[in-house]
Parts: C-alpha cells; sequence; structure tokens
C-alpha cells in the first residue's frame, strides 16, 4: 500500500471525515436491518444524526420513522421543535408515553419524581411493538466512562441489556449488523463525535436547535450545585430561592433533573467560544441522573437505556 | 500544516504502565475537563497514590466499567478523544492481558498510528513481539514503541540506545513499515507530551510531537466503491429537490476507496460477480453535485449504462483484478467458535454478504515469534492461512494493496457472530503458504 502524506488527502477536515464515516455507518445499518428507526429526542445528537440520516439517502426522504420516549417532563421547546421537525422532513412520529405507563400503573414514579430512568421499559415496549430490528441513537464515546467502550453497532438481548464483555469486535469500516431473533441492535453512528465537533458540524450545516440550547432569561433555582428550571414538575423546596438568571442548556431531558448553565451564548458561534473555555464535562454539569454514582450509566445501560 | 483527524491505537499490558502513559497523554495534553480531574483527585486520595508525596493516579482516567475498577483489569477497547493545536485524535485504547489479539484488532484495524509500550527494565519480551507482529499483520502504517519507566533504570542512554536497536531489528522481522522509539516516563511525564529534564541526551520528539506530524494514512490503489445503497427515490423525494429533474434518479451509494473518482471516467462494474462497463454520468458529495470524489468521500455515483446494480456489486476505476471464487487470507479468530476445513460461513467483503467454505488451513501462526505451524483448525486469538471458496466471484484485492478492499468479516451463518477478521493474500502460493515449523503449538493442539 501506498501511504502519501496528509497534504494531498482530501479529508483533512475533521468534520468531514467525521460524516463521511457516520454516513458509511448510516447506510450499511440502512442496508442491513429490515426495521430501523430513529431515537429522536429533540436533543442536539439526535438532531444531528437526522441530518446525517438525510444525507446518508438523498435525494431520497428519509425512509424511517422517528422514534420519541415522552417521558412527559418535557420542556415545551423541545415538543415544538420535535413537531416541526417531523413535519419538515416529512417523518412518521412514534411515541412512547411514559404518562400513559404511569397513569395505567405499568410503572411507578420514582421517590424522587424524575423520569430518565424509567425510560428503559418504554423503550424496549416500543421496539418491541413496532418490531424495530435497529435503532438509530446519538450516543457519544466522549459522553461516558461506559459509551467510551461501546461498539457502533451495540448487540442488545431480548431484556434490551448491553454486556459490556461480550460485545462483537469491530474491524475496518466492516460492520456486522447480524443478530439472534429476539435481540435488536443499538447503532451509534456518531459514536466517535465529541461534543465540541457536534457544535462545530451545527454551525457549518446551520442546522435547527430547540431554543433552549441558547441562552435565554428563566426562573431558575439551584439544588445540588446544579440550576434547575421552575417547570410544573420541577418546583424548588422551601429555602430554595427562586431567581432569574440567563441561562441555557447543554443536553435536553426529563425537565425534572436536566440542569441548565448560566449562559450568555444566544447563537452557535458564541456557544462554540464558551464550549472552548468550559471546565466541564457536558453531563457532568448538567445531569442529576448521571451524578448518583461513577457507574450510573454503565448501570443504567446494561437494563437497556439507550 | 497536518491538520485532520488522526487514528490512534494503543497497546500494552497494564504492567507496562500504559494506563498511565494514556493518562499522561491526555492529562498534559490538557484533554481532561475540570470535573473528571476531581474525580481522580479525589480517588488518587482516597486511595493513597504516591505515598507520602499525595500525586494523582493517572490511570484512574482510563478506568472504565465497574467490573473492571473491581477486579482491577481492562475488559474491552474504550476510545478516547483529544485536540491539540495540530489535530484532532481518535484514541483506540486496547488492553492487553485478555483477548490481546482480539482487542488489539478492533483498536488498530483503522489506526494511522499505533503505541507499543515497553518496560525499559524487561525490554523487548514476548508480548511486545505479539503486538508487533500483529500491528505489522494489520499493516498500521507508523508504530511507535515507547520504553516506558525510563526514570526506573535512571535514564540510562546506553541501555535505551540498545533497547532501540533491538525494537528496530524485531519490527524489520516482523514486517512493520516504519518504527519509532521514544524514551519516556509515564509517571513523571518526561517525553510524553513535555519534553522534561531527565534525558537531555534525547535530541529526538516527544511522543505528542511525534503524533502531531505523522501522516495520515491514505491508500493510493485503485478507486474503487462498494454499493451500499442503491437511491431510487421514485417521487419520496427531500424537501428542496425538483420533483422534475429527480423523476428517474437512480444513484448508488457509497464511499470511495484508493484513489478519486471523477465525471466522465470510464468504470468497470462487477455486478453478482459478472463484470459490465460503463461510465460515470454524475457524482453527488453531501451538499450536491461535484466533479470528482476522493478517498474516504461517502458519494453517489450515477452511471450512463443501464446495469442493474445492486448492493454488494463495486464499482472501480480501472482495470479491475479478475474475480475469483477461492483466495487464500491470514485471519484472526475473533470468537470462541473455532474454524476448520469444510466449514460453511459468510464473508462479508465490501458491502456484499457471500456464501463460502473453508477449504484448508496452511498453517497457525506461533504469535511469539511468528513462525509457520500446520493446524486442524483455528481457535479464539489464533493467527492463520485459510483457503476459502465462495459461492460468487470475489473482486478480491491483496491486503497488503488495500486496507478497505483487501479486508473482511467471516461470519457465523447461523448465529451471526464475527467469527474472524480476514486480511486477503492474493499471492498466497503453494510454497509460500505452507507451514513450515516443526511443532504444533499447544493451543491448538488441544
Amino acid at each position: 500500500m501506498t501511504v502519501v502524506a496528509s497534504e494531498v488527502a482530501s479529508k483533512t477536515d475533521v468534520l468531514d471525515a467525521l460524516e463521511a464515516e457516520s454516513i458509511h455507518i448510516i447506510r450499511e445499518v440502512l442496508a442491513e436491518f429490515e426495521r430501523p428507526g430513529l431515537l429522536f429526542s429533540g436533543g442536539k445528537d439526535s438532531v444531528v444524526v437526522l441530518h446525517l440520516l438525510a444525507k446518508a439517502v438523498a435525494p431520497a426522504r428519509v425512509p424511517i420513522p422517528v422514534v420519541h420516549v415522552d417521558t412527559g417532563h418535557n420542556f415545551d421547546e423541545v415538543i415544538a421543535f420535535r413537531d416541526a421537525t417531523v413535519e419538515r422532513y416529512g417523518l412518521n412520529l412514534v411515541v412512547g408515553s411514559m404518562q400513559d405507563y404511569i397513569d395505567d400503573g405499568r410503572l411507578r414514579e420514582n421517590a424522587d419524581g424524575t423520569r430518565n430512568r424509567l425510560q428503559t421499559r418504554v423503550l424496549l415496549d416500543t421496539i418491541e411493538e413496532h418490531r424495530f430490528d435497529v435503532v438509530f441513537g446519538g450516543a457519544r464515546r466522549d459522553e461516558d466512562k461506559a459509551r467510551a467502550k461501546e461498539r457502533i453497532l451495540s448487540l442488545r438481548d431480548e431484556f434490551g441489556g448491553w454486556d459490556p464483555r461480550n460485545q462483537r469486535p469491530e474491524v475496518w469500516s466492516l460492520y456486522n449488523g447480524r443478530h439472534a431473533a429476539g435481540w435488536h441492535v443499538r447503532a451509534f453512528p456518531i459514536s466517535n463525535w465529541t461534543e465540541r465537533d457536534i457544535w462545530a458540524y451545527i454551525a457549518r450545516e446551520r442546522i435547527q436547535l430547540p431554543p433552549i440550547y441558547f441562552a435565554h432569561d428563566r426562573e431558575v433555582f439551584e439544588r445540588e450545585g446544579m440550576i434547575r428550571a421552575v417547570t410544573p414538575v420541577s418546583q424548588p423546596n422551601e429555602g430554595e430561592q427562586v431567581l432569574t438568571r440567563t441561562v441555557r442548556y447543554r443536553t435536553v431531558g426529563d425537565a425534572s433533573c436536566t440542569g441548565a448553565v448560566l449562559s450568555e451564548a444566544r447563537t452557535v458561534p458564541e456557544v462554540l467560544d464558551e464550549l472552548a473555555l468550559s471546565t466541564l464535562t457536558e453531563r457532568g454539569a448538567t445531569r442529576a441522573d448521571d451524578r448518583i454514582s461513577a457507574a450510573a450509566m454503565e448501570d443504567r445501560k446494561k437494563e437497556g437505556y439507550f | 500544516m497536518a491538520h485532520g483527524l488522526f487514528r490512534l491505537a494503543t497497546a500494552g499490558s497494564v504492567d507496562d504502565g500504559k494506563s498511565t502513559l494514556v493518562g499522561r497523554l491526555l492529562h498534559d495534553a490538557k484533554a481532561i475537563l475540570a470535573d473528571s480531574l476531581d474525580d481522580i483527585r479525589r480517588v488518587s486520595a482516597e486511595r493513597g497514590f504516591g505515598g507520602d508525596e499525595p500525586a494523582l493516579d493517572l490511570a484512574l482516567v482510563t478506568d472504565g466499567l465497574r467490573a473492571e475498577r473491581e477486579q482491577g483489569i481492562t475488559i474491552d477497547v474504550a476510545y478516547r478523544y483529544f485536540t491539540t493545536p495540530a489535530r484532532s485524535f481518535i484514541l483506540a485504547d486496547c488492553p492487553g492481558h485478555v483477548q490481546y489479539t482480539r482487542n488489539t484488532v478492533t483498536g488498530a484495524s483503522t489506526a494511522d498510528a499505533a503505541v507499543v509500550l515497553v518496560d525499559a527494565r524487561n525490554g523487548v519480551v514476548e508480548q511486545t513481539r505479539r503486538h508487533l507482529g500483529v500491528l505489522g499483520l494489520l499493516r498500521v502504517p507508523q508504530v511507535i514503541v515507547a520504553v516506558n519507566k525510563m526514570d526506573l533504570i535512571g535514564w540510562d542512554a546506553s541501555a535505551f540506545a540498545a533497547l532501540e536497536s533491538q525494537v528496530t531489528a524485531v519490527a524489520r522481522e516482523l514486517d512493520i513499515e516504519s518504527v519509532t522509539v521514544i524514551p519516556v516516563s509515564a509517571l513523571d511525564g518526561d517525553n510524553v507530551v513535555d519534553r522534561g529534564v531527565s534525558a537531555p541526551w534525547y535530541t529526538g520528539p516527544t511522543l505528542l510531537e511525534l503524533l502531531e506530524t505523522l501522516p495520515v494514512a491514505v491508500e493510493q490503489h485503485v478507486a474503487r466503491l462498494d454499493v451500499q445503497l442503491v437511491i431510487r427515490p421514485q417521487g419520496a423525494l427531500q424537501p428542496g429537490y425538483d420533483a422534475e429533474a429527480f423523476r428517474d434518479f437512480r444513484g448508488y451509494a457509497g464511499t470511495v476507496s484508493g484513489g478519486s473518482l471523477r465525471v466522465g471516467d470510464a468504470v468497470q462494474v462487477l455486478s453478482a460477480g459478472r463484470p459490465y462497463t460503463a461510465s460515470i454520468e454524475g457524482l453527488r458529495s453531501t451538499t450536491g453535485p461535484i466533479e470528482a470524489a476522493h478517498a474516504g468521500d461517502a458519494v453517489v455515483v450515477e452511471l450512463d449504462a443501464d446495469i442493474d446494480v445492486a448492493r454488494g456489486d463495486t464499482i472501480v476505476a480501472g482495470e479491475l483484478s479478475e474475480p475469483t471464487r477461492e483466495f487464500a487470507a491470514e485471519v484472526c479468530l475473533l470468537s470462541d467458535v473455532p474454524v476448520g476445513p469444510g466449514q460453511r460461513v459468510l464473508i462479508k467483503h465490501g458491502a456484499q454478504v457471500v456464501q463460502a467454505k473453508v477449504e484448508g488451513i496452511d498453517h497457525v501462526l506461533r504469535v511469539s515469534d511468528f513462525s509457520k505451524h500446520p493446524a486442524d483448525r483455528l481457535g479464539l486469538n489464533d493467527l492463520g492461512l485459510v483457503r476459502l471458496r465462495t459461492a460468487v466471484p470475489l473482486a478480491v484485492t491483496d491486503y497488503r494493496d488495500s486496507r478497505t478492499a483487501g479486508s473482511f468479516l467471516m461470519i457465523d451463518p447461523q448465529d451471526g457472530t464475527t467469527l474472524a477478521a480476514g486480511m486477503i493474500e492474493s499471492d498466497a502460493g503453494a510454497a509460500h503458504g505452507a507451514a513450515d515449523g516443526s511443532r504444533v503449538p499447544e493451543h491448538v493442539a488441544a
């Protein structure tokens, strides 16, 4: 093989290389599976995956449905964004409603009222009900220690469980999607992107995001070192002072346990500038559910979480 | 300046200080954020790391799963990301102890460079030869041997010089294309990112300096595109595309390897084992029509000829090697299901999956010295030369010419398990492939 210096290589740009890798993965998955779906929360990572999915099949329309596991603890802006996006791409939307599960007793609320962890049951039921053999997700390996070890095509048993000791080797750019009956696969085409890559790509491609990713004034209170929005599902306890602050969100999740960050970043370039100076990891800054123990994500993944 | 994405793999065992080296690299390259660093500081203090002089246990940076912490082992390849002003890195951290071959193959198959650790006190040991041998087989373009724990031999320049020539000799023997040897102390940080003061005699680059300047591997062979998807919107277009212009659109989506494709190029199409000729009528990138597409680009190709091209077919600019149903390949067993003559398997090559049969095993490689020995079957982590016969002719390429077109997966047709990673040897004649060792290794004879 001839190896030549990168000066003559066409793939010298990081975003081009990441985009090409992701599209390659998406095309393999679309071809090798019968019933794919895309997990779509309206969060920036799932928005980027949808954008890549559209590029992978252009000029044809995105051929698969999007799946939203709806905690019922939503930011209104995110649901509005979700519906507008579905409309714009001409997609089918499948909603797994956690509120239905809680209303009819299939799930009980956690004592602290947060619902992120309860999503697993609804997710697995939705996958089963719609007979998805693969679902695309926007997880990235830079998010967390457990994610750092996950394959791009991640096999899940009939309980949705992830077995870190028995992962399928992934070599070259050859992806093997075959799996036993009753199992399914989670496909993570942006595994190799970092938070900064995502934002740089959003800037380059002018990708629209829900407005809560940008600085806005909001009534908030502080709990356990995190800034919480005052919403119907997240109310201050006695002694917790409500203030109006200029904040934005770095991740979109259950409104009752996703923290905001103080920020003046009102545009994508300003967010990128802010990230360059940030000293906290994305999840460390904003996800109470990842803070409970060092192995929080690992435990949830073994149970079948995203 | 060499900008871009650089893929790096590390191989070595816990004892060599690999976790500490990776942690040191990330720490000194300022790739660890404050909250993660706080965790490391807290755990280091809890465990009393450094004794009387409390220090950061940088091995904790790569500390991953609960089971790993509890058992003090590393289970699987972990991916890390860091960026310097020069380039962005994807680091595949391959554990050295358990299933080292399987892990190294997973982590290093796409690597532009690999770092192998050697303990300065022990020199080249059997495991070093194994790691180097696998990296040579995988054709990783650049291998860096980091001689670690130099502090424990008092930064002895002549000892390092002796080690360097030993490593260079072994690398040559094991078919490594390019090797660089660097003396480091992962614990103290010398020559990892910063130069340090311990070895004024060392005038070569630090590990990071080297990583920032090595070329990104780009294959130059025959431009090729394996068709992943046939795109035929048939009216179902994305917003913004003109219904009239795309009424009969038919495009072949895939990733270019080995060279460049241009509009107007005469191409050969291998479809269901039969060759056709055509020319490229149009090319589309992720942003729209383009005139030329290069290695690594994900594109859509339109052809002028009315050929029924399907997923798995191959489009080649230039001469296609004669499609063949029989070929030999060096394979690395990735599952605990043994592979032997007569076995029916699936081969995934490019974007197609075909039925195949294992015709025979020419030899198994003894990984300690890469000598060849006869074998009845191959087991987990074994490397060996197998002969395969496929149901449909494949446009195979020697792995030495192309890591993309020369590689394949061997898959269990029953449960879909990935049995082996294969590297095609188009010149494996009878004499070349024959086993010349005298003894069957125990792990194969069992």
